[in-house]
């Protein structure tokens, strides 16, 4: 059953070849076995998914479910859900329990979907190697030696392994994308504005963004179709109908316009990750897309640009995380800047302290205009280059990250050498339009991704490519070995 | 962008962090090597660009005035171990 | 050295909406601890603003109403800082892009001439919640009560436009006219709804650059403003005089002790790392909508003043009584258009209704006495039932929820006698004697006769006990009198 996508899933639940009971229970068995060295889970709910799907069945039978009904699922565990601790990864909120779902959490379980558990990530979503978290790094199915990727690692790396068929997950500089190019998953990072905020804790605001992680472009369709839509108590959230994606999934590709931007084929890329990637693209010619050169000129301010922004928002974002009303709080505090100076100082992590302390850098007196203000600016410059570009071609499409999955470790101690994991997904952020990430090959065993960015709201024609080439491809029905 | 030991002093006390004397070299390098980084964008030609307020430039929605979240102080209390009789206690805090 | 001085202010004023400036919890003043403190304002995790409508309306509307450029884009700031009444560690507040730009609120000063005030800007921001220091806890800690947090505010920031106390009591008198007046302020100052800083500095006069300047923070009476500028600037002047220098220092004035102190908390040097509000989009403010609000702005002070005297005849004085303060005006029209009198009840309403809520530190709204009540009181007052001594009594009465104005007087036999026969009784029972008093009056010359009388309507009245018809005894008595001198004459 774990080999199955959500569309075949849901098939079997109404032909009842199997119950959401049955398969629910089946994910926990397989979560049961494989979590513990992958460490992909920070809690499983199994009671409470056993209740789910019990529900979920009576609702199938009634014949009124949505198609997304009885299939079980994991919510990255930032995402607050109500009565099951949500900890970020983080020592700070290790004991966590939200009285509220966010609004993700709610419209999923709308749908009957059936959660498992929570996944492993980087400490309030920083990171790109899960090595961050407070529970211990999560583990690449493909190789347990190397890094899944992250921040959303747990969720990559669970579906990755067949421990759910699918996964949320949050994108903030690449977040989603990076870990499912490392754990040959598809995961969508949709425009900013589509999926609501409310209730994911906030890493830098201007650039979160929930989306899907699941085996093919045609699951994230569903997922992302569930998830997405207007909410009120997100001001950033956008007032415009969510189309159905699954829908459009057919439509031809024939005379699509692909931009290949030269400056993602650069000398930081791995020459085995192009070649996967060109392959890819080979093959879209031939299914009838045009292949177009573009430039992004002002790519190279990406990465500048957005280790000032996120750390900025995240430095004045965490300020709430005061031992106060809610999470970690230190013993025995003397007086009140020691409870908040230790209760900060030990309930975060080191990566989650120095982004505070680069955050509070840049917006601090006389570097507000040097640092901030001018990386806003620098935004408007790269999404500049996106709409240019978009005026030429349909989508754009490169690789996701400069190399394959790394090994624990291996980037050291110098933060800059991990936040260049990023230099390809981060553009996309700081404009705020979709990308995704679909598995395109294998090198040295462990899976690279191929990076598609769509214009604004353009979620439906990034699917529909990405399932085309799904069609025609093998890459994402490949499963690491050893999780039979 | 060279960091003195009173910059990391004064970004500690800022954001609330203790910052082991022992370890103020490396943190010291740690951030140097991202603003250097960083520092990668004061090459850009910004002059005339309107800092950016949201990808669509949006404007903000408004909410009606009305009263929608009632009282849940037991459910929030729940979460901290320093109350008493509804408030949340801290050490004396001296204006 | 003759001294002058210069002051500016910064006044919060709380928002009479219903719900918080980014949340949907109620913002009543004197609920337990917490209860009106939700997700939003306890800064949970993962929960986000939205901005109330409202808030946004009222603000525009004290733009309006003092004439102030009113831009089409504002946008929200977070102002960084750790304190425990702010859970968030920033206030979500306007710095660069505030609501409400630079407008003017002309005041009258006691000597009669008049002057403008410059209003920098006015910006909308969250309130704090609030530090409990004392209370059933241990006493080394203080307790958070977040139930002010996000409540919505108007920071309203004036240029150094004022030169003395007086002027600042004006000035903030005529601004909670204002703002009452427009109903989006409640205007209860002993409740926080508006707050003064007050920046001062001192300079030889005639000098042009400003000296160094102190600011004394949260002034919640016109009293206390008063009193802590008196001080502030006595205690700078002393400072110079000495040959010292003036720091600048955040000071807290204690209104119970009137003695003020720096804070020095506020001391360390604060970094606020103000940068635009990323959970928060530009706010666009259309033509359309502004002109909207235009017309349906309420009557503010000046005009206000202006109708009430032309519409009732009443006195400038009265009338800026009124002005600044739209519940008492509207009391006063309520109980003149009922008692018909609307001098009568202006004077009632000036006079006895404010002295009394005032001896009871009450607020118009608690008043026990509504206007429909007191102008059955006046009625009887105008039709001479009662006389007004004896109406104070009556008032007093009503005030101590012992009935109404009619019940009471008749309860009490408080109606006035205009009984021709029984007041001639008593008249002449009283001549009858002091007759002394009698051949005094007759042997005086007739011009200063009228000044004797005085001495026996207090005999009269006393006799019957306050509730003679003074004008009729005034008229029998004087007759009486009369015969009198006749037969002596005769």
């Amino acid at each position: 059953m774990h080999d199955m996508s959500i569309a075949e899933l849901a098939l079997g639940l109404r032909a009842k070849t199997f119950s959401s009971r049955e398969l629910t229970e089946h994910f926990l068995a397989r979560i049961g076995r494989f979590n513990p060295d992958l460490n992909a889970l920070i809690t499983v709910t199994g009671e409470s998914a056993l209740v789910s799907a019990d529900a979920a069945d009576k609702q199938l039978k009634n014949g009124l479910a949505h198609d997304l009904c009885g299939i079980p699922l994991l919510h990255k565990d930032i995402f607050c859900t109500r009565g099951t601790r949500t900890s970020c990864a983080s020592k700070m909120l290790h004991n966590f329990i939200p009285p509220y779902d966010a609004t993700v959490v709610e419209n999923l379980a709308q749908t009957g979907m059936v959660m498992l558990g929570k996944t492993n990530m980087d400490e309030f979503a920083m990171g790109s190697s899960n090595e961050t978290s407070f529970y211990g790094a999560v583990k690449n199915p493909w190789d347990t030696a190397k890094v899944p990727g992250g921040s959303s690692g747990g969720s990559a790396a669970a579906v990755a392994a067949r421990l759910s068929p699918a996964a949320t997950a949050t994108d903030t500089g690449g977040s989603i994308r990076q870990p499912a190019a490392l754990c040959g998953v598809s995961g969508i990072k949709p425009t900013y504005g589509r999926v609501s905020r409310w209730g994911m804790i906030a890493f830098a605001s201007s650039l979160d963004q929930g989306g899907p992680i699941a085996k093919t472009a045609q699951d994230c369709a569903l997922l992302l179709g569930a998830m997405a839509g207007f909410d009120s108590r997100d001001s950033t959230s956008v007032d415009r109908p969510v189309p159905n994606y699954h829908a459009s999934l057919n439509d031809s590709i024939q005379g699509l316009k692909i931009g290949i931007p030269r400056e993602y084929f650069s000398s930081g890329l791995d020459g085995r990750v192009a070649k996967a990637v060109q392959d890819s693209l080979t093959i879209l010619r031939e299914l009838g897309a045009e292949l177009v050169d573009i430039s992004l000129p002002n790519s190279h301010l990406s990465v500048p640009a957005y280790y000032v922004i996120a750390p900025a928002e995240a430095s004045a974002n965490l300020a709430r995380f005061d031992g106060v009303r809610y999470g970690y709080r230190c013993e025995n505090p003397k007086d009140l800047e020691d409870l908040y100076c230790r209760s900060r100082s030990e309930g975060f992590g080191e990566e989650v302290k120095r982004r505070i302390l680069i955050g509070t850098y840049c917006l601090s007196a006389g570097y507000y205009d040097a640092y901030y203000r001018k990386a806003q600016q620098a935004r408007a410059l790269i999404r500049q280059d996106f709409t240019q570009a978009f005026d030429k071609v349909d989508v754009v499409m490169g690789p996701t990250c400069p190399t394959p999955a790394f090994r624990f470790g291996a980037k050291g101690d110098d933060p800059v050498a991990m936040y260049l994991e990023d230099i390809y997904t981060i553009a996309t952020n700081l404009a705020g339009l979709p990308g995704m990430s679909i598995p395109c090959g294998l090198v040295d065993g462990t899976p690279v991704g191929l990076q598609l960015i769509g214009n604004y709201f353009a979620e439906a024609q990034m699917l529909n490519v990405a399932h085309q080439l799904q069609q025609v491809t093998p890459w994402h029905a490949l499963q690491p070995e050893g999780l039979i | 962008m060279t960091l003195k030991y009173t910059d990391i002093e004064r970004l500690a006390m800022l954001s609330r962090l203790a910052v082991n004397e022992t370890d103020y070299s490396a943190v010291c390098a740690r951030l140097e090597s991202v603003l250097a980084l960083v520092d990668q964008l004061q090459a850009a030609d910004t002059a005339g660009v309107q800092p950016m307020a949201h990808p669509l430039n949006a404007s903000q929605a408004l909410r009606a005035d009305r009263i929608t979240e009632f009282n849940q102080q037991q459910a929030f209390e729940i979460l901290s171990d320093n109350t008493h009789e509804g408030l949340y206690l801290v050490p004396k805090v001296i204006d | 050295m003759p001294w002058e001085t210069v002051i500016g202010l910064e006044i919060h004023v709380q928002l009479a909406t219903e719900s918080k400036i980014f949340s949907g919890a109620g913002t009543r003043f004197g609920s337990a601890p917490n209860s009106q403190a939700c997700a939003i304002d306890l800064a949970m995790p993962g929960t986000l603003p939205v901005l109330n409508r409202q808030a946004v309306d009222y603000a525009l509307m004290f733009g309006l109403a003092i004439d102030a450029d009113l831009p089409e884009t504002s946008v929200f700031e977070r102002k960084n800082y750790f304190y425990p009444d702010l859970p968030k560690g920033y206030q979500t507040t306007q710095l660069e892009k505030p609501i409400v730009g630079a407008g003017n609120i002309p005041i009258n000063l006691p000597d009669g001439t008049l002057k403008n005030v410059r209003i920098h800007h006015a910006h909308l921001e969250e309130d704090a919640g609030k530090s409990l220091h004392e209370g059933s806890f241990n006493a080394a800690y203080s307790g958070i009560d977040l139930n002010r947090a996000g409540t919505p505010l108007i920071e309203i920031v004036t240029e150094p436009d004022l030169s003395n106390a007086t002027e600042a009591v004006v000035f903030a008198k005529k601004l909670h006219g204002i703002v009452t007046s427009l109903g989006i302020c409640d205007g209860h100052m002993a409740e926080g709804s508006m707050r003064f800083d007050v920046n001062i500095s001192v300079r030889p006069r005639g000098s042009e650059t400003l000296g160094t300047r102190t600011e004394t923070k949260n002034l919640n009476s016109f009293k206390f403003m008063e009193e802590a500028i008196a001080l502030e600037v006595n205690r700078q002047i002393d400072v110079l005089e000495d040959g010292g220098v003036i720091t600048q220092e955040t000071r807290l004035y204690n209104g119970d002790t009137k003695v003020a102190r720096s804070m020095r908390s506020k001391e360390e040097a604060n970094d606020y790392r103000y940068f635009p509000c990323p959970d928060l989009l530009p706010v666009t403010i259309t033509k359309a909508h502004l002109q909207k609000l235009r017309l349906s702005l309420p009557e503010l002070p000046d005009a206000r003043a202006e109708r009430l005297q032309q519409q009732f005849g009443i006195a400038a004085q009265e009338a800026e009584i009124f002005a600044y303060n739209p519940a008492l005006s509207d009391y006063f029209e309520v109980a003149a258009k009922a008692c018909n009198d609307a001098l009568l009840a202006a004077h009632w309403t000036t006079g006895e209704v404010v002295r009394r809520l005032k001896t009871a530190s009450l607020e118009l709204h608690d008043s026990p006495v509504s206007a429909a009540q007191l102008s059955t009181l006046l009625k009887r007052v105008g039709d001479q039932t009662i006389s007004g001594k004896i109406a104070k009594q009556v008032f007093e009465a009503m005030w101590l929820g012992e009935g109404d104005a009619d019940q009471i007087i008749s309860e009490r036999g408080f109606k006035q006698v205009s009984d021709s026969s029984a007041l001639e009784k008593i008249v002449g029972e009283v001549l009858a004697k002091n007759p002394e008093m009698v051949r005094d009056y007759v042997g005086t010359e007739e011009s200063r006769r009228k000044k004797k009388l005085g001495g026996f309507m207090g005999q009269i009245m006393q006799a019957s006990r306050g509730q003679a018809n003074p004008q009729q005894v005034n008229r029998i008595l004087v007759e009486k009198l009369n015969e009198a001198i006749h037969s002596a004459s005769g």
